[in-house]
C-alpha cells in the first residue's frame, strides 16, 4: 500500500497492462468547496478498481468528469487514449458507447418499459453492433445475463430496487462496453440483494472481460470485488493498494475507514 | 430593517433568470434545426400535450361561452342591443378570451407537468443517463416538448373557441330563440382576418412560452425532490406572467396594424 502521507510504497511486480483510464491532476470545485484537489488514477484493462471515500469526498464528481457530464477545472482525463476534455460532442458520444455507466439510483426511464429502456442506447449506437433488424434477441440476452428475462414488458415502477439495479446493469451491457463505471452499485439495497449485485458484477466481468471502476463506500462490496483500491480523502488519492494492504494499514485515516 | 438588499438581490436574481432563459431559448433554436430529428418523440409529445389538456380546454371554453353570454345579456337587452350578442361574443372570444384562457389552462396543466417530469428526471439522474447513452437530452426532451406545445396550443385554442361559441349559442337559443345557424352566421360575418390572424399568431407564442418555461424550470431543477415541486410551481407562475406580457405585446402590435 502507499499513502501520500507516509510514502509507504509497495512495489508490486506486474506485467505491463493496457491503461484504459488515466486521470492526472484532476481539480474540481463548486464555489469555495474544493471537491477534487489533484486526483490521480489509472485503470488497467480487465481490472476491477474500487475508489472508496466518505460521502462528499468527490467520488461521484470524479466519475461524472470521467464521462464528460461535468467539466473539470484542471487536469487530464484520458479514456482509451482519448482526452475527454478535448473531445467534441460527436466524438464524446462515440467514446461513450464503449463506457457503461451504472447510476446510483439505477436511472431507468420512468416512461418506458424495461425493453424500451434497453433499446434506448441502441438508437444512437446501434451500428456498433452491426445491422440490427430486430433488437429483441439483444434485449433478451442482456436481460438473461442479469436473470430478469421475464421483466421485459414491465414498467420500472413495477420492479423492486434490486431488480431496477439489475435492469440498469443490463442496459449498460447492451452496447458491449469495454469499461463499466459503477456509482455506488449497492447503495440503498438490503445486504442479500447487495451481495447478489456484487456477484453479478463479478460474473459480468468474467463473461465480457470488461474493466470496472467501482465507486463505493461499502467496505463489504470492496472486499469482494476489488483487485486494487484507492482511498479518496479531501479530493486526493490518499492511499492505494489491495484490500488486505489497506485493512492492515496503521494510518489513522485509513484505519478509521475500515473500522467497523 | 434594511430591505434594500433583499430587493436588489431579488431583482438581480430575476434578471439573471431572464438571461438564462434567453440562452435556453437560443439553444432551442440552435438544436431544433440540427439533425438528427426526433420526429417519433415529437409526435408522441403532441399526442400527450393535446390529449392531456383537451377535456379541460373544452369544459373551460364551454363554460366561458355560457357565462359570458349570460352575464352580458341583461345589459344588452337594456340597451336594445341584444342582436349584437353574436358579434360581441364572437370577437371577444376569438381575439382575446379564447387564446388567453386556453393558454392559462394549459400553463397549469402542461407547464407544471413538464416542469415536474423533467425535474424528476434530473433528480433521478435519468437526464444524465440519456447523455451517457449518447442521446442529446436537450434535443430529445426539450426541443420535442417546446415544439409540441407550440404546435398544439393553436389547435387547442381553435377547439376551445368553437366550444365557447357553442356555449354562447346554446344560451341564445334557450333565452332568445335564436337558431344555431343564424347565430353562427352572425359570428362569422362579424369576424375578419384581422381578428383571426393575430389570435392565431399569438397562440403560437403562448404555446412556445408554455413549453419554454416548463422545460427550463424542469431541466435545471435542483435541490432534490423538493426542487421538483418548486420547478412545477414556478413553471406555472412564470408562464402565467409571461402569457400576459406576450398578450400585451401582441395586442399592442395588432393595434398598430389596425390603425394603419
Amino acid at each position: 500500500m502507499k499513502t501520500s502521507t507516509s510514502n509507504m510504497a509497495i512495489m508490486r511486480k506486474k506485467e505491463p497492462r493496457e491503461v484504459m483510464i488515466h486521470i492526472e491532476g484532476l481539480y474540481k470545485s463548486f464555489g469555495d468547496n474544493h471537491v477534487l484537489n489533484g486526483f490521480n488514477m489509472k485503470l488497467f484493462k480487465g481490472e476491477n478498481l474500487v475508489v472508496m471515500g466518505k460521502s462528499g469526498s468527490g467520488k461521484s464528481v470524479m466519475i461524472k468528469c470521467l464521462v464528460g457530464l461535468m467539466k473539470p477545472d484542471r487536469g487530464h482525463i484520458s479514456v482509451m487514449g482519448n482526452e475527454i476534455t478535448k473531445l467534441d460532442r460527436e466524438a464524446l458520444d462515440i467514446l461513450r458507447s464503449d463506457i457503461g455507466f451504472l447510476f446510483q439510483g439505477s436511472a431507468l426511464y420512468d416512461s418506458m418499459t424495461v425493453r424500451e429502456n434497453l433499446e434506448f442506447p441502441m438508437r444512437r449506437h446501434g451500428e456498433k453492433l452491426g445491422t440490427i433488424t430486430n433488437t429483441l434477441p439483444l434485449v433478451q440476452e442482456a436481460l438473461e445475463s442479469v436473470g430478469l428475462a421475464h421483466t421485459m414488458n414491465l414498467m420500472p415502477e413495477e420492479l423492486s430496487g434490486g431488480m431496477k439495479r439489475r435492469v440498469a446493469l443490463a442496459r449498460t451491457l447492451i452496447l458491449r462496453p469495454k469499461i463499466i463505471l459503477y456509482d455506488e452499485p449497492t447503495s440503498g439495497l438490503d445486504p442479500i440483494t447487495a451481495k447478489e449485485i456484487i456477484e453479478l458484477m463479478r460474473s459480468i466481468q468474467e463473461k465480457y472481460g470488461t474493466s470496472s471502476l467501482i465507486i463505493t463506500h461499502d467496505v463489504d462490496c470492496a472486499r469482494v470485488i476489488a483487485e486494487r483500491m484507492i482511498l479518496l480523502v479531501d479530493g486526493v488519492n490518499y492511499a492505494e493498494g489491495t484490500y488486505e494492504e489497506l485493512v492492515l494499514s496503521k494510518d489513522p485515516k485509513v484505519e478509521a475507514f475500515f473500522k467497523k | 430593517m434594511n430591505t434594500a438588499k433583499p430587493i436588489s438581490v431579488a431583482i438581480r436574481h430575476f434578471f439573471v433568470e431572464i438571461g438564462e432563459m434567453s440562452l435556453f431559448a437560443a439553444r432551442f433554436f440552435k438544436e431544433a434545426v440540427k439533425p438528427p430529428y426526433e420526429f417519433k418523440e415529437l409526435l408522441r409529445q403532441c399526442y400527450h400535450m393535446g390529449n392531456r389538456s383537451l377535456s379541460l380546454v373544452l369544459v373551460t371554453g364551454f363554460i366561458i361561452g355560457l357565462v359570458l353570454t349570460l352575464q352580458s345579456r341583461p345589459t344588452l337587452v337594456e340597451f336594445g342591443a341584444v342582436s349584437w350578442m353574436p358579434d360581441m361574443v364572437g370577437i371577444s372570444i376569438v381575439r382575446e378570451l379564447g387564446p388567453v384562457i386556453t393558454a392559462l389552462v394549459c400553463a397549469g396543466r402542461i407547464a407544471s407537468g413538464i416542469g415536474a417530469e423533467l425535474g424528476s428526471m434530473r433528480v433521478t439522474e435519468q437526464i444524465d443517463a440519456m447523455e451517457v447513452s449518447g442521446t442529446n437530452p436537450f434535443k430529445y426532451l426539450v426541443v420535442t416538448r417546446i415544439l409540441a406545445t407550440t404546435l398544439m396550443l393553436p389547435l387547442l385554442v381553435i377547439l376551445g373557441d368553437t366550444v365557447a361559441l357553442y356555449g354562447s349559442a346554446l344560451v341564445e337559443n334557450f333565452k332568445g330563440g335564436v337558431s344555431f345557424q343564424l347565430y353562427f352566421n352572425r359570428v362569422f360575418d362579424a369576424l375578419g382576418y384581422g381578428d383571426l390572424i393575430p389570435a392565431t399568431i399569438k397562440s403560437f407564442f403562448f404555446g412556445f412560452a408554455i413549453g419554454l418555461v416548463g422545460c427550463f424550470k424542469g431541466y435545471y431543477s435542483k435541490k432534490g425532490t423538493a426542487g421538483v415541486g418548486f420547478a412545477a410551481n414556478t413553471a406555472v407562475v412564470f408562464t402565467s406572467m409571461l402569457l400576459f406580457v406576450i398578450d400585451f405585446i401582441a395586442v399592442f402590435i395588432s393595434d398598430i396594424f389596425y390603425e394603419l
